[in-house]
Parts: structure tokens; sequence; C-alpha cells
């Protein structure tokens, strides 16, 4: 059983912490994340979720290696992720960010964005092959090539240029798709686009994600599991219909009765 | 005048430059009664900000007043001497707190100082010190903050602390309305929670009498708005009460928008894939012929390229809905 789920697992935290240290005569820390220990299965959707300034981001970061953990080790398919060569873990661990319109270079065109993406590929393609991958890719995200190639980013909107990372992502392949807080730029009506599509490439390619966000209803709509953080650290975590439906941690209580819903009004005491 | 606070009629505003003319708003309509909130809904880019801005009474360097009517409280403000609508309007009847604007606080003034600074601009004379930090602490207290964030620095406040502070400066003078444009968009759920019932209690201790409230977050309008207005491509798609924008949404759009919404529901995890409205929001430089919402409408018909819809009043004018598929029933 222990074996089974060991396979099972594509990311796992362990006891992860970050400490930034500010100041150079009178050092000043402060906390970023303390103790993360957590993973993400082959296939699932984990979401993390608080407040500003709970280290959401600090974790993505350290996943990421863009940041080193103070302790504690992230492993990816069981082993550390600093053993892995960088463009090769690149390959496989993706991120999209929350604002799509500062991510793409205002001077190059889409085509570009998504060719250099094979970069990180080792089958060195020819430039047909190429072309055709991106356009089957970007067909199966419901973009039409002809409305996006040869385009400027400035021309498209936000929900396209946030599908394109996701486009890239997946012609490099990657196995775990990072995404810090992908809709907050995006307009309500095209929202759950984005959302239905990270579902569907769940369900048909197996992509984990690790969905980060401070939208609860968000979060319940996508997850599989949640994660909930405060002030650097792991306060709940749990399958979606046991954390949302019944928290077991005041903080987590306090957060969901703060969320305002559609359909009820507050009860103010 | 009888009974409407703030009374817009066939407003346009435009906005003029090298890049062309955006028709920001474009022919809105809308009342609203003392003691009422009102919510402004729709997507960014619908003009929602725009209207705000002109019912401000100042609007930015390159947004026109095109025509139409804004009464409030009686003052044509676009048709009356700029002195009467800053002293009778501006300073005692409505305020106005822009989006971000808990970003505008000066950095190297303490609140009380930004305090002083108000109280004399508006009055015109030197005010007594002791006089109006205890008002102002007092006033303060309504919203929820210690008399003692009159000695901070913005930077030592938090931003839920900061945007109360800047509505409690803009709601000093007690004003019969508040515009208010996305003041929770920027804060966490429990902050925002806490405004929200602020600005609920500022209205149950009459510091001001009503309110248009603008957010792209249907649900958290859901909160505190009596009614609802949805804006979609400078105009105004639908009216009415905000049990029923919601329960009851007659427009394609509001139906689109509404079912769009990602809800969190402590029951469990909603049934059903979400929907979101195909297409983009049209570029207001350059809005559909007809109806502007046909090219993403799924009911649209031949008629609705053609003809604008004429805006269908109900319940003696509490609810409008602007399209002609609804016609019929």
């Amino acid at each position: 059983m222990n074996k089974m789920n060991a396979n099972n697992v594509l990311l796992q935290c362990k006891d992860l912490t970050k400490i930034y240290v500010q100041g150079l005569i009178v050092a000043n820390s402060v906390v970023g994340a303390k103790n993360v220990t957590f993973d993400i299965k082959r296939g699932e959707i984990v979401s993390l979720v608080g407040e500003s300034g709970s280290g959401k981001s600090t974790v993505a970061k350290m996943i990421l290696r863009l940041i080193k953990p103070t302790s504690g080790d992230i492993l990816f398919n069981g082993e550390n992720i600093l053993s892995y060569d960088i463009r090769d873990y690149y390959r496989r661990v993706q991120a999209i960010f929350q604002d799509p319109y500062s991510a793409f270079n205002p001077f190059y065109k889409i085509d570009r964005v998504l060719d250099k993406a094979f970069g990180l590929r080792n089958d060195h393609y020819s430039s047909d092959k190429r072309k055709e991958i991106t356009e089957s890719t970007l067909k199966s995200i419901g973009l039409n090539p002809d409305e996006v190639l040869g385009r400027h980013p400035h021309q498209l909107s936000g929900g396209q240029m946030q599908r394109i990372l996701v486009a890239r992502s997946l012609v490099i392949g990657s196995e775990l798709l990072i995404a810090d807080e992908p809709t907050s730029m995006i307009d309500a009506s095209t929202r759950a686009g984005i959302l239905n599509l990270l579902l569907d490439l769940k369900r048909e390619r197996g992509l984990s994600v690790l969905f980060i966000t401070h939208d609860i209803g968000q979060a319940q709509y996508l997850s599989d599991r949640i994660v909930v953080m405060k002030k650097g650290e792991i306060v709940e975590q749990g399958p979606v219909d046991e954390v949302f439906v019944n928290p077991k941690h005041p903080y987590t209580k306090d957060l969901l009765a703060s969320v305002p819903r559609l359909y009820e009004k507050w009860e103010y005491t | 005048m009888v009974g409407h606070l703030l009374e817009i009629e066939e407003l346009k505003g435009y906005y003029r430059g090298t890049f062309g003319v955006v028709f920001g708003v474009d022919g809105v309509s809308l009342t609203l009664d003392s003691g009422e909130i009102m919510g402004l809904a729709g997507e960014s880019g619908c003009g929602k900000s725009t209207l705000a801005e002109l019912v401000s009474g100042s609007p930015p360097p390159l947004l026109h007043y095109e025509g139409g009517k804004i009464l409030i409280d009686g003052f044509d403000i676009y048709h009356i001497d700029p002195e009467v609508l800053r002293t009778e309007v501006k300073c005692k009847r409505m305020s106005y707190v822009p989006q971000a604007s808990m970003e505008s606080l000066n950095p190297v003034k303490r609140i009380r100082g930004f305090i002083m600074d108000v109280v004399k601009e508006r009055t015109g004379k030197k005010p007594s010190r002791e006089e109006v930090l205890k008002t102002a602490g007092d006033h303060l207290k309504k919203l929820g903050l210690e008399s003692s964030v009159l000695d901070r620095y913005p930077l030592e406040l938090s931003g839920g602390m900061k945007q109360r502070v800047v509505i409690g400066i803009s709601t000093l003078w007690n004003p019969k309305l508040l515009v208010i444009d996305e003041p929770t968009s920027a804060l966490d759920v429990t902050s925002q929670k806490h405004m929200i019932k602020s600005l609920l209690d500022l209205k149950q201790a009459g510091v001001i009498e009503s309110m248009l409230y603008i957010s792209h977050d249907i649900s958290s309008l859901r909160q505190l708005c009596d009614r609802c207005a949805v804006m979609y491509c400078g105009k105004i798609v639908e009216t009415g009460s905000m049990d029923d924008i919601i329960n009851n949404p007659r427009h394609p759009y509001t139906q689109g928008l509404i079912s769009s919404v990602v809800s969190y529901d402590p029951e469990g995890r909603q049934k059903g894939a979400l929907k979101s409205i195909p297409g983009e929001h049209p570029d207001l430089r350059n809005p559909p012929p007809g109806c502007r919402f046909h090219p993403r409408c799924p009911y649209a018909k031949d008629v609705c390229k053609t003809t604008e819809p004429a805006v269908i009043k109900a319940e003696k004018g509490r609810r409008e809905c602007a399209c002609c598929l609804r016609l019929d029933e």
C-alpha cells in the first residue's frame, strides 16, 4: 500500500521553511513559510488557499526553484528537485502567473513564444513539425490558431493570453503546472473558461496542478484537495469536501464565514 | 423634488484623444432614492468607473461630458456654476471615493494632517485643531478604527484600515450620497467583510443616506445592496432589486454573468460545469450596431443586429430591462 502511494506522488514538500532575512547590521527576519508539508499526486489539483501574506507564493517560488528554502526538502518523482538539471526540471514543472499582460515581450509575435518553448525539449523537431504541434495544442485548448498566431500580445485579450501560457506549458509537455492566481486579472465572464480548461487537462492528460488562490469559490470548484495556510503555516489540509464542508480549524471556519456568497446574505452579529 | 436623490438621464460621456472616441457612457438613465444602496455591476471596460467619474462632477482630463443630465438632490451638476457645484454639492451632498484611493494618502503626512487639510479646504477657514480632531476621532470610531489612527502614517496601517480611513475622510461632513468605486477589490476576504459591515454601519448611524457602490464582484454586491444595475458596453442593460437580479435575471447578459460566478457553497461543490460567456467584451471605440450584446448573445436573432433595444419598464420603473427578445414575455 505504502509503495503504491509513493509511486503516485508527484511532488512532495517536507518541512519546508523559508525565513527571509533583511538588514545588514541588525538582522530582521520574517517567516515566509514554516514547516510546510504536503504532497501532490499525479493527475490531482491541489489548491493552496489563504489570505495575502500567508506564504502561498513563497511555497510556489520554492517549488519553482526561484528561491532556496532555508530548510526542508522538495521531492519531485521521489528525488530532490535540486538534483535535477535545471532545464530538465523546467521541462517537467511549468508555471502560469497572475498577470498575463506582463508575461509576454510586446515586441514579438505569439508564434515566437510558442516556438521558443520547443527549446526546452530535446527532440529537435523541424519547423513544420513544430508548427503542427503548436496548432494542434492551441486547438485542443479551444483557441483558433488563425486568430492567435501571427499576432502581437496587445492584440489579444487577457483570457487568450493566459490560455497561450497554458498552451506553452503543454507544448513543453510538463507534468506539473503551478498556477499562481491565474484568474485574478481576468473577468468573471471569461474566468470560467480558464478553470474548465484546467479541469479538462487534468482529466484528459493527467496534468497535476498546484492552484494558488484566495478565492474560495474557485478552489472549491477546481480542486481535489485543499491546503489552507495562515502566516506561513499550514493550518488544515484534506479533501475538498472535508475542508470546505466540515472545517475543523477555527481559522478555516473564519475564512469560510467571510466569503461573500451569491445566494445568501451575511448575518451580522 | 420628490424622492430621487440622484437622477441620471440619458447621460453621455466620451473619452476623446489621439486614440479616437471611446463611448464610455452612452445613454445611461438611472435613479437612486434616498436611503437606498445601489450596486453597479459589469465586466471591466464596460463603463462602470466612467459613470462614477461623471457623477463625481470632476471627470478626468480626457473624459468629456457630452449630454444628458445628472441631478444630485436637485442640482443639475453640469449646468450650474462650478463654485456652487463645489460648495453645495461636492462639499455637502456628495462624496466620491475613487478606485485605489487608499494608495493616494500622502506617505509623509500623518492622517490628522490630511484631515486638517480637507476640513480647511471645505470650510474655507482654518479650523480649530482640537475640535476637528475630536470630531474626526469620533467619526473614525463609527468605522471601527481607534482614534489613535490619527497620529499614524499611512504606511503603518493595513490595507483595510487605509481604505476605512479614506472612507472616513470622505464622509466627515455627512454627505447624502456616497459614490464608491471598488473599495474591496484589493482586500482579503476577511477585511472585505469588515469593510462592508463598516459601510452598513455608517448608513445605520445616519452618516450617509444612500450609496452608489461599484464592483465587478456580484457576490459582494449581494451583501449590501438593495438594488442593482448591470452595465454592458456603456449602457445599462438591466436594473432591479438585488434579489431579482440574482434569482430571476432577465437580460441574457445578466443571466450569463450570474451563471459564470464561482460561488463557495458550504454544502459541497456545485454540480455541473461553470459556464462562461463566449467571446470578449467589445472595444468601446467601436461598439457593435443594434443590441450591443448580440455578438455574444446565445439567443441573438436578425433583429438584434440592427435594432437597438428599447428599455422595458416594469414594477413602476423599479425594474428595467433592455432586450428585444424579452418583449414576448
